[in-house]
């Protein structure tokens, strides 16, 4: 089946986004990247170690395989996240961008002001943003209007393990997207994965659930494994297509009456 | 391994990872006007004394940096003049481009210095309490700046004013009862963190070790007890993190490294030139963990964690 996602232009057969925190060791990240089947890896560059490469998070990933996506993880504000977004870029790692603006440590949620605010200035210096966010709605059209890539609304607070606490919101959201929606943080398990994409998620991210696990590798495959599923129940009921459909209850004649 | 010790493990790895960061004291200066019962570098004692040029700062970071660190703590006494703000900034100005984030562990200042501090590149403040009991804070605080409690007790309020970014808290085991000081700082910590919840907090939990003091502490705590301590503090303060210094032993050092503690320092010295200038200056307190920081980080990663030495960026 040709399913492919489409990115800014870029094509990805795996739907299944990875982050690189919290792994035992390099070792074991890059063996559950491979297991996770997973094309895309967010790496934060506060970790990345330019000067002293050995043990750095970067060394480990086969960047012709992967395509790196750097997060502005640690920016509290639109000033920080842009200064990070240049030197991510400067570094020759990627002009493309995952956006976090979290000024929040307990909860790490993330400041929709500062996030459309970044945004928009780094759509206009030719980045490709994708935008960690709350599950709200209109924020999600406001940073589409703005030129960002994807949108990637929040499940529940990273880190969490708490499955899909948003789910009203992100109904709408993927109901009204024009561009691809991530769902990103909160997913602790792979039936919370298979959840997001039957949902109608185009890709979701996971991170903690894989990298902290008893197995992150088998983990990562399990993972796998639920978002293809998952994908395959979203398309399967036919939603895929329900934007183009006709509604039920014919509105011609109604309106104007 | 008890259930205690088992949720802690399990609340940290969640919301820190499998991964231990890595720092180093930088001892700057022994210099001090505070007369304190416990401390080696207290105003009485016949010490060795020593304020580092900014030169020899940078001297002992380059050595630290060679070693892998990306993270300093920079450690003084209370001493208005030779640790001035001034020589503060200019210290900080000189490491600011070769570090990612650097820390003060000097004497409480006011907002406005704090402020200026964080334009030069600071970080992190570090103040402990020492001992949130009164009557124990004044028997051993005898004489100094140092001797007023509340002036201190309001420094990590100063510093998150300031917009610091990280703020260390701790308590000095030893002093007093340590159940009632480790509640205190825990209280302490949530009411800062709800007033100012974009400020990251951080704990640390210093055993008093011998020194040139000769101080014998009253209140005693053993290694299970600590042990304890940490595991209970990482329930009540999930998010919060744990520093741990090279005052604990590696036995329980790599112990601890499972229940709670997210950053530890390795290879301390803990007397102002001691890595690499052959200071004769007289150091804060004997460590115990004397294993260089290459020795740590194999025993971390035997501990199936991640030994991380670059947590943040200095452009933030």
């Amino acid at each position: 089946m040709n399913d492919l996602l489409i990115i800014a232009g870029k094509k990805f057969s795996s739907r299944l986004f990875l982050g690189t925190g919290k792994f035992p060791s390099g070792e074991v990240m890059a063996k559950a990247a491979a297991a996770s089947g997973t094309e895309m890896i967010t790496v934060a560059l506060r970790r990345v170690n330019l000067v002293r490469p050995e043990r750095d998070i970067l060394s480990f990933l086969d960047k012709a395989r992967f395509h790196l996506l750097p997060n502005t993880s640690g920016a509290r504000d639109a000033k920080e996240a842009i200064l990070l977004a240049r030197l991510a870029r400067e570094a020759g790692l990627s002009e493309w961008i995952k956006l976090e603006v979290i000024p929040d440590p307990q909860y790490l949620l993330p400041d929709p002001i500062e996030t459309l605010k970044a945004a928009e200035a780094l759509v206009r210096e030719g980045f490709i943003v994708l935008p960690y966010i709350q599950a709200d709605p209109v924020l999600a059209k406001r940073l589409t209007d703005v030129g960002c890539a994807t949108i990637m609304p929040l499940a529940a607070p990273i880190g969490s393990n708490r499955g899909i606490k948003t789910r009203e919101m992100l109904e709408i959201i993927i109901e009204q997207a024009t561009i691809p929606v991530v769902i990103d943080a909160g997913l602790g398990t792979p039936e919370h994965a298979r959840e997001a994409m039957a949902l109608g998620a185009d890709a979701v991210l996971v991170n903690t659930a894989i990298a902290t696990a008893a197995n992150p590798i088998l983990t990562a495959g399990q993972f796998k494994e639920a978002v293809v599923m998952g994908r395959g129940q979203f398309i399967s009921q036919g939603k895929k297509t329900e934007i183009f459909a006709q509604p039920s209850s014919p509105l011609a004649g109604v309106i104007g009456q | 391994m008890s259930e205690l010790f088992a949720q802690a493990q399990a609340l940290t790895q969640q919301r820190f990872g499998r991964v231990m960061q890595l720092f180093a004291p930088l001892y700057i200066s022994n210099e001090c006007v505070d007369l304190c019962d416990y401390c080696g570098f207290s105003f009485s004692n016949q010490i060795a004394r020593k304020t580092l040029s900014v030169a020899e700062v940078q001297a002992e970071a380059a050595y630290l940096k060679k070693q892998g660190f990306q993270h300093l703590l920079l450690v003084s006494g209370e001493d208005p003049k030779a640790v001035s703000p001034d020589y503060l900034a200019q210290v900080l100005a000189g490491l600011r481009g070769d570090f990612s984030s650097l820390a003060l562990e000097v004497a409480p200042f006011e907002t406005e210095i704090y402020q200026r501090l964080k334009e030069h590149g600071l970080d992190r403040v570090v103040v402990y309490q020492e001992t949130y009991d009164r009557e124990a804070y004044a028997r051993v605080h005898r004489a100094g700046p140092k001797r007023n409690y509340a002036r201190r007790l309001e420094a990590p309020e100063r510093a998150a004013r300031a917009g610091i970014r990280q703020i260390g808290m701790g308590i000095l085991l030893g002093l007093s009862d340590w159940r009632q000081d480790a509640t205190a700082l825990i209280e302490h910590v949530k009411i800062l963190k709800k007033r100012y919840w974009q400020t990251e907090w951080t704990v640390s939990f210093p055993r008093l070790r011998p020194c040139a003091s000769g101080y014998n502490p009253p209140h005693l705590i053993t290694d299970e007890e600590y042990k304890e301590l940490i595991a209970t503090t990482r329930i009540a303060l999930p998010d919060v993190g744990i520093v741990l210094s090279t005052r604990e032993s590696p036995e329980l050092r790599d112990e601890l490294l499972e229940l709670g503690v997210t950053q530890m320092s390795a290879g301390s010295c803990t007397n102002p030139g001691g890595y690499s200038l052959a200071s004769e200056s007289t150091e804060q307190f004997e460590i115990a963990d004397h294993r260089d920081p290459a020795t740590v980080a194999a025993a971390i990663m035997k501990k199936g964690l991640e030994p991380v030495w670059k947590d943040w960026e200095s452009i933030l």
